[in-house]
């Protein structure tokens, strides 16, 4: 129940701001902020109230739907989802308060977008039927495509379709997988789109599920509808372009929770539910044996060295993404205790790291109107408040141990060396390389000469300091004491771990 | 189940009757009424339609429910399928009415005929969606050709207008034709008109070598292009975007909905109850042959649409891929197929309706049927724009809408025969459509209207209509009393 209402409000919210006059613009925004906080206040008490010791399912509710394809209203969470509920829900209200002022028009539209948007999120997150989890997957598509290609930059058009295009090609073929699970998952009559009851299915020998090659093909189906969601080389493209032209809090979703909906998927579906495919791609033999840890590496790589290139602020953020998002899977192919740990926490750190970067490059971009790293110069000293902040997003987004990136990125490394010893090494290229672009980003942007043009600009505001505080209290709570987060889903990761050795 | 004799099938045939009462009422009507703007005819065709619903109602809880009745010493059949179909294509007549009665293309002095020959091209579908006899079928079909040649060609002072109606009774003469052969060679080899009685027969000469698959397959191939003309579906789509791009648009709308649904009622009919044996499909590889024209049909269409600047086009060459879509659900004739093809046919009743409607509204309103005249629409109409918006996402097939439950089902038919590769088409396809449905949105939305910025004002009832079509939109799918109704209508299918 209370769940539901986590997944309803915001929806609530969207229904609530369409029907208030287009004029009253204050009123709307705060209406939205309303509609965004109670998610939060209800996904604060679930991860106090979740029961670490038990990694089960817990606040389910099961309801019938569709009686006539077995499709039920199966809701429910566990370490992992609540988890990132609360990332969810936390940046809700963040990006209503980013949007206060730099949204000029149709102000009604853009909060009733992202409400719709929120619910979509946090519906995926706690979703346990396969059908409910896709129709949540896809609703977030279309209430981004509008965000970003009405509200976007000048190029909003290529980019909001690029990115819809993308995705829907990746999730039909999900479709085709989803569909292919449920018409094996008995006979006519039996069939089933309940995701606890196809992972015990798929590890029930001799069950249609339970086939290798069944497990594979589905696999790859459902992995390339995350892939292109995580963003995975080589389904990244959209990714830049995306960020780049999307408005500085739908920047700060598309990078906190929607790259998260992929590798959730991964781990919620592709690993629980194909622990037979998931070997056949991350068992260290061979081509396909290293497949996923491959990509892994070349997501880590190719990430770090594009945004090392790159001279738009923030276009090298979203690079960084892709870098970033490389550990988590590498993380998963490891699929041991650290790895698979490691991958999550990294997750929920990338979130609120990313989504801390994207908001700093907004504040920046609001004053100077321009996001070109060369362009700027010595702004530490006129804005020592926003300098002191985007080091810390900096310094914790490129691993410096204390500050939460460092225990992600460490234990995922960690894990995957005990399998991929060449890659994991490999991959600390991506580490090093992180660090160089950020810390030249942060010379040019802040350190030397002050550039004139901007003597008269302004200090970082209330508002915007607002945003960016509850971020920073995460990167270094989660950096000192990251078993706050671990705890939540460290019963779960083991659960995940039986399910992924049973085989 | 004995057939019923030409008298007592009357009071089963009372729909049908209705019809016909109301379209000879409604040029009566006409005779009568001077003032040129009056829309009594309208309204009286209306409530022809409101009749014939209760009449259907009617005939369907008092005979047709309980097993189907075979009627006029059979040559047509009322059961669930027919009412099914009955009720759907009454739907779109009365829509249909509506929207001519906004459209202001249309001529004032022509409007007895115009509704008159609305309610005869029911008439014609309703025969099409139950005849069980080749003669019938035939009959009916070419009612219902005749009538949409003249509806097509209606804007009488527009080149354009009777360029199609022109294309249309070409295609259609070469197509009947074609058709009326098949037919012929079937009744040659079984000697029976009969549908019920074809497939046993047709079997039994299979078996003891009387005729070859060979020419089995050549008689249904002619019979399938009498039949794909009318649901458009490659190779005899051709006629289509012209036609749509040139007929009034209430016609278009029409044509795009009802003249595909009642194809399909006939297509289901004779296929499925025709030929739906197992020995006949292994001894003849058809499905096959429909998995490739449902291929071809959907990609054909999709990819045409891309490039069409014309709102209209885009949306017949649109309605071309679906057409497409729709056969998946025919390719092996399995009741969840049938049942899926029956749900998308609300599905796309209400989202295709819907979106022609937008574009009647458009073309009152901004006098364009192009995509550039839709730009900026989101601030001068922004209900209008979010109902196509509702539409056009909807026909893509993303969920949450009716669209996506439809083409699921459909999915989930295809793949449950193991035709992987046609869902992968099928699959691609959406994607591809979205690319020029977007095109839509992306003009209302993404674009400036220019110098025109003040707002376009529609009254109450323009937006009472488009709810009726908005909301069934959202939430067909979700509920679950529309996934057995498709399957109350297929178990019936089967001619004893």
């Amino acid at each position: 129940m209370l769940l539901s209402l986590m997944i309803f409000i915001p929806l609530l919210g969207m229904v609530a701001v369409l029907l208030l006059p287009r004029e009253s613009e204050e009123l709307i925004k705060r209406v939205a902020l309303l509609f965004t906080l109670i998610p939060l206040a209800l996904a604060v008490y679930l991860f106090i109230s979740y029961d670490r010791s038990n990694g089960g399912t817990q606040y389910a509710v099961n309801a019938s739907w569709i009686p006539a394809f077995n499709i039920q209203y199966h809701i429910g969470i566990d370490g992992l989802s609540v988890t990132l509920l609360l990332l969810t829900a936390l940046l809700g209200p963040i990006c209503v308060i980013a949007s206060w002022r730099n949204i000029e028009k149709g102000i009604k539209a853009y909060m009733a977008l992202f409400l719709l948007l929120e619910t979509g999120m946090i519906g995926f997150f706690a979703a346990l039927d396969l059908f409910l989890f896709y129709v949540f997957f896809e609703l977030t598509l279309l209430p981004m495509y509008f965000l970003i290609g009405v509200w976007g930059g000048p190029r909003r058009e290529y980019a909001a379709i690029k990115f819809f295009l993308y995705t829907l090609f990746g999730s039909v073929l999900m479709l085709v997988a989803m569909i292919a699970v449920y018409l094996n998952s008995g006979d006519p009559g039996a069939r089933t789109f309940d995701i606890p009851t196809l992972i015990t299915l798929a590890a029930t020998a001799g069950h249609a599920l339970n086939d290798l090659n069944f497990q594979i093909w589905v696999f790859l189906g459902f992995f390339i509808g995350f892939a292109v969601k995580v963003p995975i080389f080589p389904f990244h493209t959209w990714l830049p372009d995306a960020h780049v032209e999307a408005p500085t809090a739908i920047s700060v979703i598309l990078a906190g929770i929607l790259l998260k909906m992929g590798t959730y998927g991964l781990v919620r579906i592709n690993m629980a539910m194909f622990p037979q495919g998931l070997d056949h791609f991350t068992n260290g033999v061979g081509f396909w044996g290293n497949s996923l840890a491959l990509l892994g590496f070349i997501n880590i790589v190719y990430g770090s060295f594009c945004a090392l290139a790159q001279t738009d602020f923030k276009k090298l953020v979203a690079y960084s993404s892709i870098g970033h998002m490389g550990f988590v899977i590498l993380g998963l192919a490891a699929r041991n205790d650290s790895g698979i740990t490691g991958a999550i926490l990294q997750m929920f750190n990338h979130g609120v790291i990313s989504a801390m970067l994207f908001l700093l490059v907004g504040v920046l971009y609001d004053r100077a109107h321009h996001r070109e790293i060369n362009g700027f110069g010595g702004l530490g000293t006129r804005m020592p408040i926003y300098t002191g902040i985007t080091t810390l997003a900096f310094m914790a987004s490129l691993g410096l141990p204390g500050l939460s990136g460092f225990v992600g990125e460490a234990l995922s490394l960690l894990g995957a060396y005990d399998k991929f010893k060449m890659l994991t090494i490999l991959s600390t290229i991506g580490i090093v390389v992180g660090a160089a672009y950020f810390l030249w980003t942060l010379q040019r942007v802040f350190l030397g000469t002050l550039n004139p043009k901007y003597e008269a600009l302004p200090e970082i505001n209330g508002r915007e300091i607002l945003t960016l505080v509850p971020l920073g209290i995460l990167t270094i709570v989660l950096g000192v004491w990251p078993n706050f987060a671990i705890d939540m889903f460290r019963e779960s990761v083991t659960n995940l771990i039986d399910v992924i050795q049973a085989i | 189940m004995q057939p019923l004799s030409n008298i007592k099938s009357l009071l089963y045939f009372s729909p049908e009757i209705l019809l016909v009462i109301f379209a000879v009422a409604v040029v009566l009507l006409d005779l009568v009424v001077k003032d040129r703007e009056s829309v009594a005819v309208a309204y009286l065709s209306l409530v022809g339609c409101l009749c014939t619903f209760a009449a259907v109602l009617f005939t369907h809880f008092s005979f047709g429910a309980e097993g189907p009745v075979s009627l006029f010493l059979g040559m047509v059949r009322l059961d669930v399928f027919s009412s099914f179909f009955k009720v759907l294509l009454l739907l779109a007549t009365a829509a249909t009415i509506l929207f001519s009665l906004r459209s202001e293309e249309l001529d004032a002095r022509l409007k007895g005929e115009y509704y008159a020959l609305l309610l005869a091209i029911t008439l014609g579908m309703f025969l099409m969606a139950s005849s069980t006899n080749l003669l019938m079928i035939f009959i009916s079909l070419e009612t219902v050709s005749l009538t949409s040649y003249i509806l097509a060609g209606f804007l009488t002072h527009s080149p354009r207008s009777s360029e199609a109606a022109f294309k249309y009774i070409t295609y259609g003469a070469v197509a009947s034709g074609t058709m009326l052969f098949g037919l012929s060679l079937l009744f040659g080899m079984t000697g029976t008109g009969d549908l019920a009685q074809i497939g046993g027969r047709l079997t039994e000469l299979l078996a003891s070598g009387e005729v070859a698959p060979l020419a089995v397959l050549i008689a249904i191939t002619f019979v399938l292009a009498g039949v794909g003309y009318k649901i458009a579906s490659v190779p005899f789509h051709m006629w289509s975007p012209d036609v749509y791009e040139g007929a009034p648009i209430p016609i278009t709308a029409f044509l795009s909905v009802a003249s595909k649904s009642a194809g399909f009622a006939l297509f289901i009919r004779f296929f499925y109850a025709g030929f739906g044996n197992t020995e006949l499909m292994q001894a003849v590889d058809w499905p096959f042959m429909l998995a490739i024209v449902s291929a071809l049909t959907m990609t054909v269409g999709n990819l045409a649409a891309l490039p069409q600047q014309n709102v209209k086009r885009l949306l017949a060459y649109s309605s071309i891929a679906h057409g497409g879509y729709l056969l998946m659900g025919g390719v092996l004739l399995t009741s969840q197929g049938v049942g899926a093809i029956l749900f998308y046919l609300v599905v796309y009743l209400f989202m295709n309706l819907g979106a022609f409607y937008v574009v009647v509204l458009i073309a009152n309103e901004v006098g364009s049927e192009m995509v550039d005249g839709y730009r900026g629409l989101s601030s001068r109409a922004p209900l209008v724009a979010w109902a196509m918006v509702i539409f056009l996402v909807s026909l893509a097939g993303i969920p949450p809408f009716a669209g996506f439950f439809g083409k699921w089902l459909l999915f989930t038919a295809v793949l449950e025969q193991g035709y992987y590769w046609l869902a992968l088409v099928g699959l691609l396809n959406s994607v591809v459509s979205l690319y020029y449905y977007a095109r839509i949105v992306k003009a209302m939305f993404f674009e400036d209207a220019g110098e025109e910025t003040e707002s376009v004002p529609f009254s109450t009832g323009t937006f009472a209509l488009l709810s009726v079509f908005v909301i069934p939109t959202i939430f067909i799918g979700f509920l679950n009393i529309f996934y057995t109704f498709s399957n109350i209508s297929v178990s019936v299918m089967p001619i004893q």
